[in-house]
Order: structure tokens, then sequence, then C-alpha cells
């Protein structure tokens, strides 16, 4: 009797201290909330800041660094001539129902994204395969219609995780997936909540619980993160209060890279913005520095094309569109356009509402006087993505590699150039990493030559975290909170 | 008026602290201090000096320039708003109590009923919301929610009058309700109409900070002392006085109309005068 009570109080004292010890629940902020859980049917970057990584993977994964990661397939080999890629899954991974993840998961998945019929916001992905076969529960093989060295990348996105074939129609609302958490409910408006996944095939999450806290707006987010009410915002929406956070030792300020290339979305067929001339003195219009200086208070990168500075196929172009007022005024005269009168739409973001504000100024300098319509982001969706009834808009492009959005000239920006779509032609048969590079040269040149866009800054990641937690990606080379690292340093 | 009347204090202060604004407001017509459309990000959230009396915000624009354009923006959406209110309220206050008691004075009166049960706030977002967020809108919107105050207002007290014998001589001469209203009935019911114009001018300065604030009043980049406000608010610990600035001006307005209002109330109003007495 006695031992059971000297036990009993050994347990408790010893799970007293261990609670003591180290904290392993997590409350993330995040700014928007996604529409729907399933990242194979929706476009918006919330579904994936949450799924991604921690509910849900695919057959291979974007690292922190952003290198392909083998994920659920622990290989693949390629065919000689490029076509066939032959994945070989993990044994013993089960989705958070209980029910194997099988060959035959993977080939429903795939199928299922680029069914005729399908939501899945990133067709193009799947686009070149022709079809998928699973020859046993472990080996799946892909045949593609041509040689696409870039397929792991593709097969890495949040829009090609794999889906139970039992449970992918309720994903939307109760995701159930292969990863490092499992769902646990979803307080629409408030928050979404996930815990360690006991069963996990890797290594296992250091954390038993997060919860995803959507938090619109700056100053509410700014008072949640001062208070403790979440432990870290990874995308903060208030660059200007950083600098109060970093002066705070509670805190700690993570800036890295993302891949948002935040540009004057153009429409380029509307009236006098399908004339190059106007496009080109909008360009030389545009002091970056001082949009990244005014909007982002410093956070930020300019670009001189639309592609991610830190990817090594980049290439400087700044130079085409160098600050040049002088040149602009010029360029409207030759082109008849003076005093002309453009409409700029500007969604919620901070880059968007005060970038807007100091590139109407920039516009008025050399003669182009701006309306400005500041809308959320529904009717933004509604009238400028799909409706292109805009002239001009401000919105930050974060989806990795996203330059062959050009080569479709049904998207916002109207940019119809065959040549262009000829170049993305011959990237996608390309599997030589020169032979790629030298073609994505090319494209960045082609879109810089054109004026499609202007190409303001690489966005900034710019996040504010506990300054006890580790682990949080400081770079975003795709929508994520990967969570599977994280920890509380005691 | 056979006396001579004593100010009040209070109408002093108030007509003083709104002048100031009006001022302004006027001033910023012909002449600021630093042009308000010209962005100097280098100098931004700059403190007070020489140079920029207030400082600068975050665009590096200067405060005090941005607050005087900012006084008239309010004023002016104001002054239109109430404008619309009198515009329309008084004639139909006017037009009901010449024909008290009608199917015509119901359908006036009950109509404005209608308009008043609305809250008025959520019928101007909505106002903003369908036909996009501009200042003419956020003035549209304010105006309308005036009607009622000043058809109710002018319709009480034009009933009371029209039972004095002053309406009866004019009716026994010959003139009809429309021009004994505008003739003998409006003079005397002008100093209650500029008592409740005060009233609904410095409300009016609410509304449209109001508005702005969430963004459905003047658009950028015309300046607005909500906006400012709203713009200030996550700088509020790095930089304060972008925040309080714009505030303090809102409430000294909306306390100099209301000192004014109370004011004339006092010095108009012939019932409290008497009561003074």
């Amino acid at each position: 009797m006695f031992n059971r009570l000297m036990n009993a109080l050994a347990a408790l004292v010893l799970g007293a201290t261990a609670a003591l010890a180290a904290k392993d629940t997590i409350s993330l902020g995040m700014v928007l909330e996604p529409p729907n859980l399933d990242p194979t049917a929706g476009a918006a970057a919330a579904i994936d800041e949450v799924v991604y990584a921690n509910i849900f993977e695919g057959l291979t994964r974007f690292g922190p660094d952003g290198s392909i990661r083998p994920a659920l397939a622990e290989s693949w080999e390629i065919s000689g001539d490029g076509k066939v890629y032959t994945f070989t899954l993990h044994g013993g991974v089960t989705f958070h129902d209980g029910t194997p993840m099988e060959a035959a998961d993977v080939k429903f998945s795939l199928d299922r994204a680029r069914a005729e019929n399908s939501t899945n916001a990133q067709k193009a992905l799947f686009a070149g395969i022709e079809n998928v076969e699973a020859p046993d529960p472990r080996t799946v093989r892909i045949t593609l219609k041509n040689p696409d060295g870039s397929f792991p990348f593709k097969m890495a996105w949040g829009d090609a995780v794999i889906l139970s074939r039992k449970t992918a129609d309720q994903a939307a609302t109760h995701p159930i997936g292969t990863g490092p958490f499992r769902f646990v409910q979803w307080v629409k408006g408030d928050r979404v909540e996930i815990e360690r996944n006991p069963d996990y095939w890797g290594t296992p999450a250091r954390l038993s619980r997060a919860t995803f806290r959507f938090i619109s707006d700056p100053n509410a987010a700014f008072a949640a993160v001062m208070a403790g009410d979440v432990d870290a915002f990874p995308n903060f929406p208030a660059p200007e209060t950083l600098e109060q956070f970093k002066a705070d030792p509670r805190f700690r300020v993570i800036v890295g890279s993302t891949e948002g290339e935040t540009i004057l979305s153009t429409n380029n067929k509307a009236g006098p913005l399908a004339d190059i001339r106007v496009r080109r003195a909008i360009a030389h219009a545009i002091n970056r520095q001082e949009i990244i200086d005014g909007a982002m208070f410093g956070y930020g990168t300019p670009i001189g094309t639309h592609f991610a500075p830190h990817n090594p196929a980049h290439v400087d172009l700044r130079a085409l569109s160098q600050y040049d007022p002088d040149l602009s005024r010029s360029l409207l005269k030759e082109a008849g356009q003076e005093g002309l009168k453009l409409r700029l739409m500007l969604p919620p973001p901070t880059y968007a509402r005060r970038g807007g504000e100091i590139i109407a100024a920039q516009l008025r300098a050399v003669g182009i006087e701006t309306e400005i319509t500041n809308l959320e982001w529904a009717q933004w969706l509604e009238q400028v993505f799909k409706g292109k009834d805009y002239d001009l808009t401000i919105v930050s492009h974060t989806e990795p590699m996203d330059i062959g959005i050009y080569a479709r000239p049904e998207y916002y920006f109207q940019y119809d150039n065959p040549a262009f779509r000829n170049l993305m032609e011959q990237l996608d048969l390309a599997t030589d990493p020169a032979k790629r590079a030298a073609i994505l040269g090319a494209a960045q040149a082609m879109i810089a030559r054109d004026y499609v866009n202007g190409y303001l800054f690489q966005l900034a990641k710019t996040g504010v975290a506990n300054a006890q937690i580790r682990g949080l990606w400081e770079n975003a080379p795709t929508q994520a909170n990967d969570l599977t690292a994280v920890y509380w340093e005691e | 008026m056979t006396s001579r009347q004593k100010i009040p204090l209070q109408f002093l202060l108030g007509a003083m602290l709104f002048g100031a604004f009006a001022l302004a407001a006027l001033l910023s017509f012909v002449w600021v201090p630093h042009d308000v459309a010209t962005l100097d990000i280098a100098a931004r959230l700059a403190p007070p000096t020489s140079a920029h009396l207030l400082g600068t915000d975050h665009f590096g624009r200067d405060l005090l320039s941005m607050l005087m354009v900012g006084a008239r923006t309010s004023i002016a959406v104001a002054v239109l708003a109430v404008g619309i209110g009198v515009l329309a309220g008084v004639p139909l206050g006017l037009w009901a109590a010449a024909r008290r008691g009608s199917l015509i004075d119901e359908i006036i009166m009950r109509g404005n009923d209608l308009v008043f049960a609305f809250p008025s706030l959520v019928i101007a977002i909505l106002i903003t919301a369908v036909f996009g967020p501009s200042a003419v809108n956020a003035i549209i919107a304010i105006g309308i929610f005036n009607i009622p105050v000043f058809a109710r207002v002018s319709r009480g007290a034009a009933l009371s009058l029209w039972t004095r014998e002053f309406i009866l001589a004019a009716r026994v001469a010959g003139k009809r309700a429309v021009r004994i209203s505008a003739e003998h009935i409006l003079p005397n019911i002008a100093n209650v109409l500029i008592v409740q114009g005060t009233i609904q001018f410095s409300l009016g300065i609410l509304a449209e900070a109001g508005l702005s604030y969430v963004g459905l009043g003047a658009q950028p980049p015309t300046p607005s002392w909500g906006r400012m406000l709203a713009e200030a608010q996550t700088m509020i610990y790095t930089a304060p006085r972008l925040a309080i600035l714009p505030g303090l001006a809102i409430v000294l307005a909306v306390l100099g109309l209301n000192m004014m209002g109370d004011g004339l109330r006092d010095l108009l109003d012939p019932r409290l005068r008497r009561a003074r007495k």
C-alpha cells in the first residue's frame, strides 16, 4: 500500500517537473484563415501554411533551404529516356485513420489532381503525366509525356500531396494525411488545432500540440504577440513594429527570404497599357528602394524581373528598369500619353496598401494620375484576378518558380507572347541543369524587356517568435509552417 | 431680439476652438507648410523640427500639413452632409407641418422613423460597400441620416407656429401654405435649425472619421483624420504622435462644435432665454 502511494507520488512529481521543464505546445499566428484544408483543392497560401509537411506529405518535399528531399518516396529512379519515374515508397506508412498508405493512394491522388474535373489550383504540375501505375503497394511508376528533369520538384508542392482514397472527399474540413501531426479541430474564424501523430513513420515531432490562430488585423497581431497569446507569427504583417520586437529580449525576429515576387501587376490589354512604351515609362518611374523603405521598413530585395534573387538561375535585370523619371516622361510623351489616368486596385496586405500610395506618388511625379481603390481579398479575386477589370494592382506571387504564369495569356496580366510560351515548352523538355538555367535566364530577360509588370521587390519573410522557440523555417521556399523540427529551448 | 444679449462663454470658447480648425482648413487651400502629395521616404518618422513643426509620418509627409488638409476633408464632408440634411429635411418637415394630420404628413413622418430605425453607421458602411468607398459616398451616406433629423425638428417647431395669430392673419390674407412656410414659418424656426445644424455638423465630423478609419471614407492619397489614425495604430509605440495628433484634432473639433451648439441654443432659443431671465 505504502509502495503504491509512493509510486503514485513519484509519478505526480515527475509529471509536474516534466511539465515545468519543457513546454511542448505552440500557438502560431497567421494573417489569413484558410478557406478549406485540402491543399489539392484550393489556391490559398493559408491552406499550405497549416497542412503542408504537418498533416499532408507528398512523394517529395521542400526542405527549409528549398532543396527537394524525399518524403513518402524513399527513393526514385529515372529511366534512360527520362520519361519514366519509378518511386519506391516508405514501408509502414499509415494515414491518421489507421489505414496503410499504399501505391494505390498515390495513383489515386495524382489521377484525382490531373482529372478533367479536378479543382487543383496548380494543374500545370500534373500536365506532363501520361499515366500512373501501381504495380505493387510500395512502387509507383509514373510515365511522362516528355522527359522532365524537374518532376521531383513538381511533386514537392502542397498541391501534389498524397491523400487517402477513402477520406480524400472530406479533406476540406477534416484532413487525414500521413504527416507527423494529425488534425484535431477547426474553429472557424478563430483557429485550427493539430496534435502529434504517435504512429508517424519518420522522426516524430517534438511538439505535442500546435494551434494556428488567425489574426488578420496588424494591430491585433502586434498585441497578441506582445501579450504572449501567440508564441510565433511566422509572417508578421506589421514590419514597422519589428524594431520594437528586436529590442525586446523576449522575442526573436526572424528575417528570411520568400518566393514572393512583389510586382505592380499590369493589365497588358487595358487601353494605353497595351503600349510597351507606357509600361516602360511606368517601370522607369518606380523607385524600388523607396517602396521597400516606405512600405516594408527596409525589408525586401529589389528585383528586376519575376524571379527570386536567391535562385541560382536568377539574372539581375534591374538595370533595364532603373529609376529614371526623365526617361519616363519622354517615353510618355513619345507614346502620346501625357496626362494618363489609371486605376490602381490594392488588396489588403501592407505591401500593397502602403506600396500603392508610394507608387501613386511616384507615378504622379512623371505625370500619371492614379485612382486608388482598396479592395478586400474576395473583391480583388473577383474583380481583378478573375474579372481582369483593372489597370494596375500590387500583389506578391508567393509560389516557387512561378515564371510559367507568363505563358498563360488568360492569366490576369493578359500577357500574350508566343515566343515566351515557346521558351516554357523548351524548359519543360530540358533536363540538363545548365540548359535549364539558360532558358530561365532568357525567359527572365524576355518579360523584363517586355515590361509586362513593374517588378518591385522580393518579399522578405519577417517573423516574430518567442526567443526560446527553435526550428522554425527562416526562409520560405514554399508556403509552409513546417513544425516537424520545432521545439522549445529549455 | 430687443435687448442686447450676453454672448455665452461656452459659445465663444467653442467658436474659437472650431474656428482654429476652420481657418487651418481654409488656409490649406492656398498654403500648407509642405505639399502632402509628395512623399519623402528618406525623412520618414522624423521628430518635430523647425522644418516639420509636428514631425513627419511614415511616408515622410509633414504631419501639420496632413492635419490641415485633413481638417478640410472632415469639414467639407460634414458641411455637405448637413447640407443634404437641411435641403431635403427642412422642406419635408415644413410640408408635413403644413398638412398636419393628413396622409402626406403620416407618410413623411413614418418614412423618417424608418430611416431613424436603422443603425446609421451600418447603413453608411452598406452604401460605401455597394457603391465603392469614396468621400462622395461618405457624404451621401452621412447626409441621408441627417434628413429625418431636420425634418422632425422643423416639423415640430413649425407645428406650434401654425396655431399662432400672425400665421392666422397670413392665412386670412389669402397666402398659400407654401408661401406661409417660406415667409413666416422658416424665419421663425431658423434658430432651432442653426442649433441642430451645429450638432449634426459635429456628428458628421465624427462619422467621417469613423468611416475613414475603417477605410470607407476619403481614399488615399487624400489625407483624412480617421485614416491617419488607422494607419498610425501599429506605430503607436514607436511614433505615438502619429496617432495622438489626429485623434486630438477629432476630439477638439467635435468638442468645439458641441460647445458652440450649446452656446447657440442658449443664445437663440427663445424658450430657454425666457427661462433664464
